[in-house]
């Protein structure tokens, strides 16, 4: 049973060809990595599964549902959730309208004037998803722009969690935290898989990736380039699959180094 | 024990404009300032307290006062409206047109001049979002357009006779307050609870603060940008209307400059000019501030080359501290 299918996505920015053709799938509460040089496509496949940017042939499947033509709202709605890597976050608003961003919950004033969002319950239950992921910020009401990054991490986090998602795709997670906070990110990856959540991991840290993940999925020129399981794979293949053979075993060494 | 003291104004500053930020959505500073501007006027003039001149100057702030409200939604949004002025000539002639030249009813004039805001602002909307103008472009160019029109259906005159009806929505005195206060005070309080409360109004902040922020949100980006020319362009039919019917007639050089008030107004109530922050209230304190200056001007009998002066000079101020304050909250 799969969750997530893609199937034949090609994707072109004006001359560029960026993805030709991607197949590739991911079962309910797998952890898939998805790993590939600089320029291989990772970032615009992943953004054509969210439907920030539409696939130019192909079909994206949730539960074989073809989920191609939707929008990004709806696709979120569905449980898809993504944690850019830039974080996407409004850094003059709040954590708690960050993370209900487009979702806010709203009441009727006094039971009469419709439409008002309800703040309370934002801040309350933002709140609690913060305390459930482990972040601490200083304020619930400071803009989160003058957070740290690792606070501004917990809040898209904390964004891409609250509202029940099937899918969670990672874009970098780790690459701007220190040490402790990377632990962090890949334990909360374990407790995803464990309560039925599939994850999505992009990462240039392959040890991460070899650590956290069931199946590697290798992205070259816009091609899946290998397809892989973790338990049965390697820093040497998987970095080989990456490079392409050349001066693989320097690559491979300097890998295991970092 | 003075430092002490000093301390603790200084904290307790600080407490109340958390408040005010929060819960009112309104800058301190700039209800001091309005404050402070109000007492130097009544110490410069005797008769700038009276209740005639303050209804006098809540008057003179309505039609600013809407602009405002145009320009807060706009700019909060991450846009810019500069034909706000323009839109709102645009929109008085051609009420007046509606209703002196066709000969049509009152109603039908009140329709024609939200018609052509509304229609002003659809226009702006569509060629920031589809075409892909930069909205500095796309409004600087509906200011030259809309006031070449109104100018081009007056054939560049001022069209008298309004319908009494009409009339009454300018200088209508119901309970003694004339007619622009209340529309004025009704239109910002709608505005206030649809920024401020509404999910439409979050919205509007978040994009203006973050696009990409709102598109990985799932926000219909281009069709919520649109929207807001569309209010903005509202804001300037509503602004027209009520000039128009205050002064009894379609002029089509009204509103001239205007939106540089404007925007003024909605700066110094604490609007980030590039988006993501903004309130309604503020701006209105804004627009009252802009009011009381002018207001004071004319009290003391300064030539109004001079005001128009003071007016680019406050919007530039405005900027300048707002861009200082931003770069304090960020270090």
């Amino acid at each position: 049973m799969t969750l997530l299918e893609v199937r034949g996505v090609t994707k072109r920015f004006g001359p560029v060809d960026v993805l030709h053709g991607v197949d590739f799938s991911v079962g309910p509460g797998e952890v898939v990595g998805l790993v590939g040089d600089n320029g291989a496509g990772k970032s615009t496949l992943m953004k054509t599964i969210t439907g920030i940017h539409a696939a130019d042939a192909g079909a994206i499947l949730l539960d074989g549902r073809d989920i191609t033509a939707l929008d990004p709202g709806a696709r979120r709605d569905l449980g898809v959730e993504m944690i850019y890597q830039d974080l996407s976050l409004a850094g003059q608003q709040d954590a708690a309208s960050n993370i209900f961003l487009g979702r806010e919950p709203v009441k009727r004033l006094f039971g009469l004037i419709p439409g008002f969002v309800d703040k309370a319950r934002m801040d309350r239950e933002a709140g609690a998803m913060l305390a459930r992921i482990g972040a601490r910020l200083p304020s619930l009401h400071r803009p989160v722009g003058s957070f740290s990054g690792g606070q501004q991490q917990s809040v898209a986090i904390a964004r891409a969690l609250t509202f029940n998602p099937r899918l969670v795709i990672m874009d970098e997670p780790t690459a701007a935290l220190a040490v402790r906070e990377v632990q962090g990110v890949l334990d909360l990856i374990r407790r995803l898989k464990a309560e039925g959540i599939a994850v999505i991991l992009i990462s240039h840290r392959l040890n991460d990736v070899l650590a956290v993940t069931d199946r590697i999925v290798v992205l070259r020129h816009g091609r899946v380039d290998a397809d892989l399981v973790t338990a049965r794979t390697s820093m040497t293949e998987v970095v080989r699959h990456i490079v392409g053979g050349a001066d693989m075993a320097e690559a491979a060494a300097h890998e295991s180094k970092g | 024990m003075a430092r002490f003291a000093l301390a603790s104004i200084d904290h307790g500053w600080t407490v109340a404009q958390r408040v005010a930020l929060e819960r009112a959505h309104v800058r301190l500073e700039s209800l001091v300032v309005l404050l402070l501007l109000g007492g130097v006027m009544a110490f410069l003039s005797p008769f700038f307290l009276s209740v005639g001149n303050l209804l006098n100057i809540l008057l003179a702030t309505a039609t600013i006062g809407i602009l405002a409200i145009g320009a807060t939604f706009v700019i909060s949004g991450g846009g810019l409206d500069l034909s706000l002025g323009s839109v709102m000539g645009l929109a008085g002639v051609a009420g007046a047109w509606t209703c002196v030249t066709l000969g049509l009813p009152a109603p039908m004039g009140v329709a024609a001049c939200l018609g052509a805001g509304m229609a002003a602002g659809w226009i702006n909307g569509q060629l920031v979002t589809r075409a892909g103008v930069p909205a500095f472009i796309v409004t600087l160019g509906m200011l030259g357009l809309a006031r070449g029109l109104a100018l081009v259906i007056s054939d560049g005159r001022v069209i008298y006779g309004l319908p009494s009806g009409l009339v009454w929505l300018g200088q209508g005195r119901p309970f003694g307050v004339p007619t622009p206060v209340f529309i004025f005070i009704f239109a910002a309080l709608i505005a206030h609870y649809a920024l401020a409360y509404t999910r439409f109004g979050r919205h509007t902040l978040a994009l203006g603060d973050s696009e990409g922020a709102a598109r990985a949100a799932g926000l219909r980006v281009e069709r919520h940008r649109r929207a807001l020319y569309v209010i903005a362009g509202l804001t300037a039919g509503l602004a027209g209307m009520v000039f128009m019917a205050r002064v009894n007639s379609g002029d089509p050089t009204a509103g001239m400059s205007y939106e540089l008030t404007a925007i003024t107004a909605a700066i110094i109530g604490g609007t980030n000019l590039f988006g993501g922050r903004g309130s309604v209230l503020g701006a209105m304190i804004g627009a009252l501030i802009m009011g009381v200056l002018q207001n004071g001007l004319n009290l003391m009998a300064v030539q109004s080359y001079y005001q128009q002066m003071a007016i680019g000079a406050v919007l530039i101020l405005a900027v300048f501290i707002d861009q200082r304050q931003a770069r304090g909250a960020r270090a």
